[in-house]
């Protein structure tokens, strides 16, 4: 029995996994035939990257259950710290894969420190109340980031949180983070085969996490916190483990993202709750705790905006219309059980789950 | 249970995963019949365009969504005036021009979206983009692709980074320089408070020039306070500290939205001082149902005023009302003045659309830095190499509900 | 004397997130959903004044009561299309992410129909600014209304909810909506009059909220909104007096750290203070303690 379940996880998995690397096969056919419009080649680093956050969230999410809106600022804080390095080491380093990869491990470290900081205090909470405080560890990443000024000159690095003049750069002086001008000129690493590899890295870890012993600890919590305490289950460090891992993974994105476009800032587009938002809702629409429902559901609402740019002016209007519809018919209770009676799939099987009830 | 979950799921799941193949095999489709979707929508022009041979095929990119869409939707409309009208009068170069306009809701993320679909569409030159922070991560996109490309408003200095970018804005730190001297040179005033949006490019960017500049002027700066998008509908403090420290002049390097605000919150509490603003507090007046005694007294350095009385103002000025039923703003100006400078480098450079988008890239390099154009927001604009514009900002004082020019 | 100054400035900052939150505490108590879309009504709510009062003349009275009435209208329609068929999902998050997509398309219909431009919004109260010592310090006629307005309503909605049969059904439905069920309550019907009731009054909270900031987008509801939620949380969502006190409370900080500390950092300082009190009361100043069931 034991071990039918088993080969079950693992069967489970390796569809994830072989998803995954069919579509980026094709996707590298298309690319190399060149049957693959500019804009879908724009597209495939940012489908990487939120690819990731939702993975990273739902570790979060679906397997921890705690409600985070804060993920977009732990990508913040990956993003700023490994565009950091790559620019300060752009002349230093000039083998641009060694560098990228220092990057990536920075950011993560950076981004799971924060997570484990902000973890301790905030896992505390419950429901609701542990979102907002997310939610604001995120604003306050970015107010501090937008305010943030760094120089670098012969003495070494120096730090302002007022202005570009309170820096006292000397001659020499190089301005590396601008407050609300952020980072500009990092070197363009991402590409999509890297974007590939870490999505698989970070499949192997989530999932891999999921099926571990560790992994049962964390979901026993999530499904009775009290019982799983008294069963002497460590609450707080399989909690802090599991936010610290989706923090740093989160990061990991946030590297991409940084080294994607030429120009980052924190801007409230892209590192406010706004993204903490978009993020949870490809991991809500995917399946909360379902790994692959959040690829899955990244991919789809990453393109589909984009798709809808025909529409012009109606197309942010349009987008939240099929997004209400999407969870309707995707959560509601009612057309969950029309969507069962009438699918072939119900129909075969309507006897045998009857029984089984 | 756990198998209806799981029954539930699997069918949620096949679902998402039907939309998802849908949605992937429909892409290449949609992006191909993007071009004479949007051409449709964004003009009527492109009707008369397609039926000839070849066309010039200029883009648009900018927020038409979202908290920023003002500024794109005058640069939009503008642009689309300007081509109309070029389109009437016989097209460039013999040639008609094709416009298609991009929404980037203000995230460079998606601003690069926006410039690969404008790619697609067959795009030979890039009119935009509105905002500074995305200009950049555009810029660096159209130096690989060697596009030209003419930003009317993105006026950060890292926008013309690459040789292949030129404002018809003028810079930042220009503007903050130009601000203090002002104020410094006639005297306007020699305590100065600054009130400016520290989480955006344009406002922290004038102001880190304004204040290096007007401390070596001698000016007194006795309060630099700062706001943030998420933070912006009470001034009170900020307007408090200026009037505490005595400040005969309140230097605002922000939007006229925010401005509008602090204006009648300075009525309110009673603290009657010099405003002074630069470009982005024009349009203050176009607020509808505005309060214009409000805004009595405001001085602004900007380009371009709504009232001005030359002829192409305001036969541009009253085509816009006409057709988007309000007064354009200097957004409006600078996109209108960028088309026109477009024709001109391209009548110069006698070029046609057949060319490579290199090619034409090329020509209008060296067009923009030899043409002399005279427009909504200067007279004689010229260019440098470096992608900065030369023109005059006008000082303007706001007198019973109008821009009236100093001097 | 600035320091009163301050205090009164914060004071009427707080007492606009107070009225804002009152509505958001109250669709959460009783319905336990974060209404994201919340402040966008209170956009709709100041331009259906607007449009009323500068399109058409009307007497400044009619067109807050006409806004009441609309806003009620949409809330109603928003909860019976986007929110009731999510009840009982198995995820409370999936009701979340819909609100959103509300607010979205809230946002963006306004969008369409009324343009980008701010419109300047005529403040509804005539009121003269008060002066006190010598005209050190003005109170403005917006402020004195907008707390006596969430007072008023803060009394109002306590005596409902205490006093009559459908406020005693909806502390029924909050408590377990299926033991009210049982009882004869018509849980549908009681959750849509929360959100007539929520909409009328963020109606009222956009004319506040408008007269004192009178600049007017599609996206004027959206920070307020988020920043009253705050309020609410800090209170301790779902209690009614807790939204007034949090907002005032959040008011204050805000315009104190701006004041004293940073300007530029001051969001930063009012969500520390957030945090740092809901890790002191992980319930809020005055929310429930939620006894954990074994």
């Amino acid at each position: 029995m034991k071990k039918i379940k088993m080969s079950k996880h693992l069967k489970d998995n390796l569809t994830t996994f072989s998803i995954v690397t069919v579509a980026f096969i094709i996707v590298e056919i298309l690319k190399a035939t060149g049957h693959i419009s500019s804009l879908m080649k724009g597209l495939l680093v940012p489908v990487c990257i939120y690819i990731i956050c939702a993975i990273a969230l739902n570790l979060c999410v679906g397997i921890l259950g705690e409600l985070s809106l804060g993920h977009a600022g732990f990508m913040c804080i990956g993003a700023f710290s490994g565009a950091f390095f790559s620019k300060c080491t752009q002349d230093v380093i000039t083998f641009a894969p060694l560098r990228f990869t220092l990057a990536i491990i920075i950011g993560a470290l950076f981004a799971a420190l924060f997570g484990f900081l902000i973890g301790i205090p905030v896992l505390r909470l419950k429901g609701d109340y542990l979102a907002i405080v997310t939610l604001a560890f995120g604003e306050i990443i970015k107010n501090v980031i937008n305010v943030l000024y760094v120089g670098k000159d012969t003495d070494g690095f120096r730090l302002s949180l007022k202005d570009t003049v309170s820096l006292h750069l000397s001659g020499e002086g190089k301005i590396i983070i601008n407050g609300a001008q952020g980072i500009t000129g990092t070197p363009n690493d991402s590409s999509f085969e890297v974007g590939f590899v870490l999505i698989l890295i970070t499949l192997i870890i989530v999932l891999n996490l999921i099926n571990s012993r560790d992994g049962r600890a964390i979901m026993s919590i999530r499904d009775n916190t009290i019982a799983a305490e008294s069963i002497g289950i460590n609450i707080t460090g399989y909690k802090l483990m599991a936010f610290t891992i989706s923090a740093g993974l989160a990061g990991i994105a946030g590297v991409l993202y940084a080294h994607n476009l030429n120009s980052l800032m924190a801007q409230p587009k892209n590192f406010g709750y706004n993204m903490s938002i978009t993020i949870l809702l490809f991991v809500v629409l995917g399946g909360i705790g379902n790994i692959r429902g959040s690829v899955i559901a990244a991919v789809v609402l990453t393109l589909l905006p984009e798709l809808l740019r025909g529409l012009a002016d109606y197309r942010m209007l349009i987008y939240a219309i099929v997004l209400i519809v999407l969870m309707i018919f995707n959560w509601s209770p009612k057309i969950l059980e029309l969507r069962k009676k009438y699918s072939i799939k119900g129909l075969i099987g309507a006897k045998k789950a009857g029984e089984v009830k | 249970m756990k198998k209806l979950l799981s029954a539930v799921l699997a069918t949620a799941l096949i679902v998402s995963m039907l939309s998802g193949c849908a949605g992937a095999s429909a892409d290449t489709a949609a992006t191909q019949s993007n071009a004479s979707d949007t051409s449709a929508v964004s003009s009527d022009s492109s009707d008369q365009a397609s039926t000839g041979a070849a066309t010039f095929k200029i883009g648009g990119i900018g927020p038409i969504t979202g908290g920023a869409a003002v500024y794109g939707l005058a640069v939009m409309n503008a642009a689309q005036i300007a081509i109309d009208e070029i389109n009437a009068a016989g097209g460039i170069n013999g040639y008609q021009v094709e416009y298609n306009f991009q929404d980037d809701e203000l995230d460079n993320e998606k601003s690069v979206n926006a410039y690969n679909t404008l790619k697609d569409w067959g795009m030979q030159i890039l009119m935009g983009t509105v905002t500074s922070g995305c200009c950049v991560a555009v810029a660096s996109e159209t130096a690989k692709d060697n596009m030209f490309q003419i930003t009317p408003s993105g006026s950060a200095v890292d926008c013309i980074a690459n040789p292949n970018v030129f404002q018809v804005c003028f810079t930042d730190p220009n503007q903050g320089i130009a601000a203090a001297d002002y104020i410094a040179d006639n005297g306007v005033a020699s305590k100065v408070a600054v009130i400016y949006d520290s989480s955006d490019v344009y406002s922290s960017g004038i102001y880190a020039k304004f204040a290096e500049e007007a401390t070596a002027k001698g000016l007194e700066i006795v309060s630099a306070e700062a706001f943030t998008a998420d933070n912006k509908t009470d001034f009170s403090v900020q307007l408090q500290k200026a009037q505490e420290n005595g400040a005969e002049l309140v230097f605002l390097p922000i939007y006229y939205t925010e401005a509008s605000l602090i204006l009648s919150q300075a009525d309110k509490m009673g603290y009657a001082t010099k405003f002074f603003g630069c470009d982005g507090l024009d349009g203050i007046l176009g607020v509808e149902n505005f309060d214009a005694s409000l805004a009595e007294g405001v001085m602004l350095l900007t380009p371009f005023a709504a009232d001005a009385t030359d002829d192409a103002t305001k036969a541009f000025v009253a085509e816009y009302n006409k057709r988007f039923g309000e007064n354009p703003n200097q957004f409006a100006a600078d996109a209108y003045d960028a088309v026109y400078t477009i024709k001109a480098i391209l009548e110069a450079g006698n070029v046609d659309p057949s060319m490579s988008v290199s090619d034409i890239c090329e020509k209008c390099k060296s067009g923009m830095t030899s043409v002399s154009i005279d427009g909504l927001t200067g007279l004689g604009m010229t260019w440098s190499a470096d992608g900065a514009v030369n023109k005059a900002p006008k000082a303007m004082e706001i007198k019973g509900g109008e821009y009236k020019l100093i001097q | 004397m600035s320091f009163i100054s301050y205090l009164i400035n914060g004071i009427s900052l707080g007492s606009v997130y107070a009225i804002i939150a009152l509505g958001y505490t109250m669709v959460y108590g009783i319905a336990k959903m974060l209404n994201f879309a919340h402040g966008d009504i209170i956009m709709v709510g100041s331009y259906v004044i607007f449009c009323l009062m500068s399109g058409t003349g009307m007497s400044p009275l009619v067109s807050v009561i006409l806004s009441i009435v609309c806003c009620t209208a949409l809330g109603i329609t928003v909860e019976a299309i986007a929110y009731r068929p999510l009840r009982g999902a198995a995820s409370p998050l999936a009701v979340l992410i819909t609100a959103i997509g509300v607010s979205y398309f809230l946002q963006n219909t306004a969008l369409l129909i009324f343009g980008a431009n701010t419109k300047q919004f005529t403040s509804v109260i005539k009121m003269e600014p008060i002066q006190l010592f010598s005209g050190q310090v003005t109170v403005t006629g917006e402020t004195l209304v907008t707390i006596v307005c969430c007072l008023i309503i803060m009394i109002v909605l306590l005596t409902f909810i205490n006093k009559t049969k459908a406020g005693q059904a909806m502390l029924a439905v909050s408590e377990d909506q299926g033991a009210a069920k049982l009882m004869g309550i018509n849980v549908n019907g009681t959750i849509s009059l929360t959100f007539a009731i929520g909409s009328g009054l963020a109606a009222i909270a956009g004319m506040l909220l408008c007269s004192s900031y009178p600049s007017l987008t599609p996206y004027t509801g959206s920070m307020p909104g988020i920043k009253a939620f705050v309020a609410a949380v800090f209170g301790g969502i779902g209690s009614i007096p807790g939204a007034f006190v949090g907002g005032i409370i959040l008011g204050i900080i805000e315009i104190m750290s701006k004041a004293y500390i940073s300007s530029q950092l001051s969001d930063a300082i009012v969500f520390m203070v957030l945090i740092i009190v809901l890790l002191v009361k992980p319930t809020g100043l005055m929310g429930k303690k939620i006894q954990e069931k074994v």
